[in-house]
């Protein structure tokens, strides 16, 4: 007896992924329905009973001893309940606090202040206004001392010692590292037919979320409890410090970060502010509410970059790099504060040149203390990776400028082959993937290069000038592994649980903590692949120390790579587990069972099945002998290494001759982030990723002038791009998914911030390249860029700045 | 004490001065007694609990608490809650009716316009503003009319198509042509 019917008849239609919202689909976000109506949940939208509010005081002087401070007009208003000083914070042990990278920080300042902004008092009052006039009410005297506002200031004989508090500091350098094989990287010099030398500095920014920092401390005597909404893009690291510096117990203190207007680096540090309103909350025994007010929050907290390069490239005639050679002398304030794995002192500045296939390199880096403020947060980066790419295609550039080769050329001469993976980078990173050349042809093809190249000549000669850019990058993304990542020895994994109830509907909670990037959404995209759950049943939670599972947080592009990871993972031990649910109901041995997306089907009979939902009831109603009953798993996800995701950005302009003022005629970008969860997110990721570029190409930036007065302290001062000025992006995309992810996917929030910016710096030299200009230091402002032109040089851009 | 802090009952000092003001806040008539430094900000975002409203700077540039008063676009923290006294103020929270979204809304969901949704509401009154004066804006009338107000997240190019979402969905069109219209015409949109 033959058959010849369908195998599958009878078994129910295949799920369609995208119609479930599951990985591919662009699906519109869930966050949306709260933010649209203006129900978002930011940390100033709540109100505590009894609430108090904080101001804080801030230095007027970069560098200054504090002869006094009186505050006794201050206590006279009306309304007055506490004022905090940094002596009354010393008497408890907290007038100073652990930094991120093993330094220690002024929380009130006690003997000087050290940059301009610092804070030096806080005033706890029935309302914020009252708080203000209070603040404005306290006299400090000050005895000012010289200030220091660039590294070669900070290191010039005689200079004098901002850090005297600590022992032993006896200059203002912070820390001396080197990375590289100097010898060889030496002899490959040696033996160049061509070198290159290109100086230049890449200036602080600040990254400036919309909304600033702040927090609600609200201690409780009765339990013992602390409950501290904070603006954290890491609620359980600041769970950990606060438990160090406050000497709480860790199970009493609950951080919840709720929904953040923006992030990009700012919200991982833990600030003065936190620290005061909670003790001030100890000290009253009522809710304190502190807001950060805008110039609060560019003036003292974690500012990004701020560093100098002196970087060199050895080549052969034919444009093959032998060697590289990179200096850099970083400016990190008052306070070592970086944010960053604590093994590497300048972040992870040595993955520059990774998607260059060179056999030699070295770096030398040398920290030093200013007296600015601290930070040297990971801005919209992962660690110092925005400085690197920078100084990378900078020196890229340059290099191809010296040998007489085309820029497109010259990169495709020296990239690593896509079968050349994984490639070991000279300065030991492991690359995993990525099909470089083929991003940068289609970025070439969209742009046509070769057209726009004849243009750019005919333009020339009738005095106009236009310029085109490239920059192509690969950057690591997702720390971890654990062995060589950790944050004051917390080790960097991350976490996710999975719940699937009854009725398969799921709650998914993770450790890392959206501020933007959509995790309510993408998240549940994964469970939804893994499972063939809808999206649309799955909740997402994320933020709260008391219900999440330990995790590191989301910055540094590390979610997807890390806590997706995870998620991935969690979802999968929840199979494993609904298989043997799955088995039992069907009556089969489990080795007979096969899954197809959201379906488990006996494998000689596949109309024959059971759906995960099914599987989910069975597990609180019907589970086999054996079996614990429910559908719940944890993962910790240690990735093996870290995503590398590659971008290739073209960007043509044109500079009006007489006014320095450039515009951006067209900006394409070809990101290969490998798996795309969402595309419209991982779209408007690149689209907010090129804008933060082209601000700080063009105007966004804090400078400070000889007296340590900090420019860009607020918005009149430090200029962000409106939808006037920004550009319009081309987007394209190829897909070489990450051979190490669960699902193929690798980081992208930050690449179009670290790639970015050497594409419209090195299309601005580019229109001026005749004239002998080689470098202009960011922001291209008009009037340096003008100076370039008229007097055919270099503009540097370090503080101070010029006054005339 | 004024009305904002109500949890707390410490009496006022006499000598801080306090102003009655009735503003109608989405359609509803307000009244409260203030400070006259209050700031229409505050006014709606303490004192209503209406926190759609919300700040990002302190020199009257960000918009993010960018409101309708008497159907123009103000920026609230530049705006004393006594200076709004009998005037007619919408805030995010008044812009859809029930369940249904205002088409700006809409638009802002469909065309990924927000990401971490702070610069969303002062954005969408903005553009809210724009279309019921121009139903038909080109995209440089979009971007200039949302000049006064940031965003940090999505560099505005979902921005632009949301608002022009919503203007074609107003005028009865397709929305998803008018923004795929915008899209093809993206490729050297800025020569
Ligand atoms: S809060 Fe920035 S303009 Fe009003
Ligand atoms: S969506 Fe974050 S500032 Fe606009």
């Amino acid at each position: 007896m033959t058959q010849t019917a369908d195998p599958r008849a009878g078994a129910p239609a295949p799920v369609d992924e995208i119609k479930i919202g599951g990985l591919g689909a662009s699906r519109r976000r869930v966050e949306d329905n709260r933010f649209l109506r203006g129900k978002g949940n930011y940390f100033d939208d709540i109100v505590l009973p009894g609430m108090l509010h904080m101001e804080i005081l801030r230095s007027p002087m970069a560098h200054a001893r504090i002869k006094s401070i009186d505050a006794s007009r201050a206590w006279a208003i009306p309304g007055v309940r506490l004022i905090l000083t940094g002596e009354a914070l010393a008497t408890r042990n907290l007038g100073w606090m652990p930094t991120l990278s093993y330094d220690t920080q002024a929380v009130l300042a006690t003997d000087k202040v050290r940059f301009q902004g610092q804070e030096v008092a806080a005033v706890i009052a029935d309302d914020p206004y009252i708080a203000k006039d209070a603040v404005t009410a306290i006299q400090v005297e000050y005895e000012p001392l010289p200030p220091i506002v660039n590294p070669e200031q900070a290191v010039a004989p005689g200079a004098p010692i901002i850090r005297d508090d600590k022992l032993g500091q006896t200059d203002n350098v912070v820390f001396d590292w080197e990375v590289g094989d100097q010898a060889g990287t030496e002899a490959a010099f040696a033996t160049a037919d061509v070198v290159s030398r290109l100086q230049l500095h890449y200036p602080r920014s600040h990254p400036c979320p919309l909304e600033a920092c702040g927090a609600i401390a609200d201690y409780d005597r009765a339990t013992g409890k602390l409950t501290a909404y904070l603006t954290s893009q890491a609620p359980h690291i600041v769970r950990a410090a606060v438990a160090l510096i406050a000497e709480l117990p860790e199970h009493q203190i609950r951080i919840i970060s709720p929904d953040l207007g923006g992030g990009f680096g700012n919200k991982v540090p833990i600030y003065p502010g936190y620290v005061v309103a909670i003790l001030a909350s100890i000290l009253t025994e009522r809710p304190v509410k502190w807001v950060e007010d805008r110039t609060g929050n560019l003036i003292s907290t974690g500012f990004g970059r701020d560093v100098y390069l002196d970087g060199q490239v050895a080549m052969r005639k034919d444009g093959k790099i032998l060697a590289v050679k990179m200096n850099t002398l970083s400016d990190h304030g008052a306070f070592f504060a970086d944010a960053q794995p604590s093994k590497f002192k300048i972040g992870l500045m040595h993955s520059a040149f990774a998607s260059y296939d060179i056999p030699y390199a070295h770096m030398a880096s040398r920290g030093v203390y200013t007296t600015k403020a601290p930070g040297g947060v990971a801005y919209r980066c992962s660690f110092r990776v925005t400085e690197a790419m920078f100084f990378q295609e900078r020196m890229v550039q340059a290099a191809a400028d010296d040998a007489g080769i085309d820029q497109a050329e010259f990169r495709r001469i020296n990239f690593v082959k896509d079968d050349d993976f994984p490639h070991r980078t000279p300065y030991g990173f492991l690359t995993d993937s990525g099909q470089y050349n083929k991003c940068l042809e289609l970025a070439l093809k969209e742009i046509d290069y070769e057209g726009f190249l004849k243009e750019q000549a005919e333009a020339r000669k009738q005095g106009r000038l236009l310029g085109i850019g490239i920059s192509t990058m690969t950057e690591p993304l997702g720390a971890g592994n654990s062995r060589e990542y950790d944050i004051l020895g917390i080790k960097m994994f991350d976490s996710a649980e999975l719940r699937v109830h009854m009725t398969g509907k799921a709650m998914l909670r993770t450790g890392a903590k959206t501020q933007g990037q959509g995790h309510e959404t993408t998240w549940a995209q994964i469970v939804a692949h893994e499972l063939g759950l809808p999206a649309e049943d799955i909740v997402v939670e994320e933020g709260d120390t008391d219900t999440a599972p330990f995790g590191m947080g989301t910055y540094a592009s590390r979610s997807t790579p890390v806590a997706g990871a995870a998620i991935a993972m969690a979802a999968r031990k929840v199979k494993a587990k609904a298989r043997k649910i799955a088995a039992h109901l069907l009556e089969v041995s489990e080795e007979d069972v096969e899954w197809e997306l959201g379906r488990f089907y006996v494998r000689s009979q596949p109309a024959r099945g059971v759906s995960i939902q099914e599987t989910a009831l069975a597990a609180y109603s019907n589970m086999p002998d054996g079996l614990e009953p429910g559908l719940e798993a944890v993962s910790y996800y240690d990735p093996p290494n870290l995503t590398w995701p590659f971008a290739a950005y073209v960007c043509t302009v044109e500079i009006d001759p007489e006014t320095g003022v450039w515009d951006v005629l067209r900006f394409v970008a070809v990101d290969d982030c490998g798996v795309r969860i969402n595309p419209l997110i991982v779209e408007g990721q690149i689209q907010g990723g090129l804008t933060e570029a082209y601000a700080m190409a063009s105007m966004q930036f804090i400078t400070f002038d000889a007296d340590g007065n900090c420019i860009g302290s607020n918005f009149m001062d430090y200029l962000l791009p409106t939808a006037w000025e920004t550009p319009g992006w081309e987007l394209h995309e190829v897909v070489t998914p990450s051979p190490h992810h669960p699902i193929g996917a690798k980081g992208v929030g930050e690449c179009a911030t670290v790639g970015g910016p050497a594409a419209f710096v090195n299309a601005v030299v580019n229109a001026l390249s005749h004239l002998g200009v080689r470098n202009i230091d960011m922001p291209m402002l008009p009037d340096r860029v003008y100076e370039a032109l008229t007097k055919r040089t270099d503009v540097s851009g370090a503080p101070p700045v010029k006054t005339d | 004490m004024t009305s904002l802090f109500e949890e707390i009952s410490d009496p006022t000092p006499d000598d801080v001065p306090v102003n009655r003001v009735a503003i109608t806040v989405n359609g509803q008539k307000r009244t409260a007694d203030v400070e006259p430094r209050l700031l229409l900000a505050h006014f709606l975002r303490q004192g209503l609990k209406l926190t759609g409203t919300h700040t990002g700077c302190d020199t009257t540039n960000c918009g993010a608490c960018t409101v309708l008063m008497d159907g123009k676009p103000v920026k609230s923290c530049t705006v004393l809650a006594v200076q709004a006294e009998g005037r007619e103020v919408v805030t995010v929270e008044g812009m859809a009716s029930g369940s249904e979204l205002d088409s700006v809304q809409e638009g802002f969901k469909d065309e990924h316009a927000l990401q971490c949704g702070f610069c969303t509401p002062g954005m969408m009154l903005a553009a809210r503003a724009l279309l019921n004066e121009n139903p038909d804006p080109t995209e440089d009338e979009v971007r200039f009319a949302l000049s006064g107000n940031l965003c940090r997240c999505t560099g505005y190019q979902n921005i632009v198509k949301a608002v022009l979402w919503a203007a074609a969905k107003d005028r009865g069109e397709d929305p998803t042509q008018a923004v795929e219209k915008y899209t093809a015409k993206q490729k050297g949109a800025n020569q």
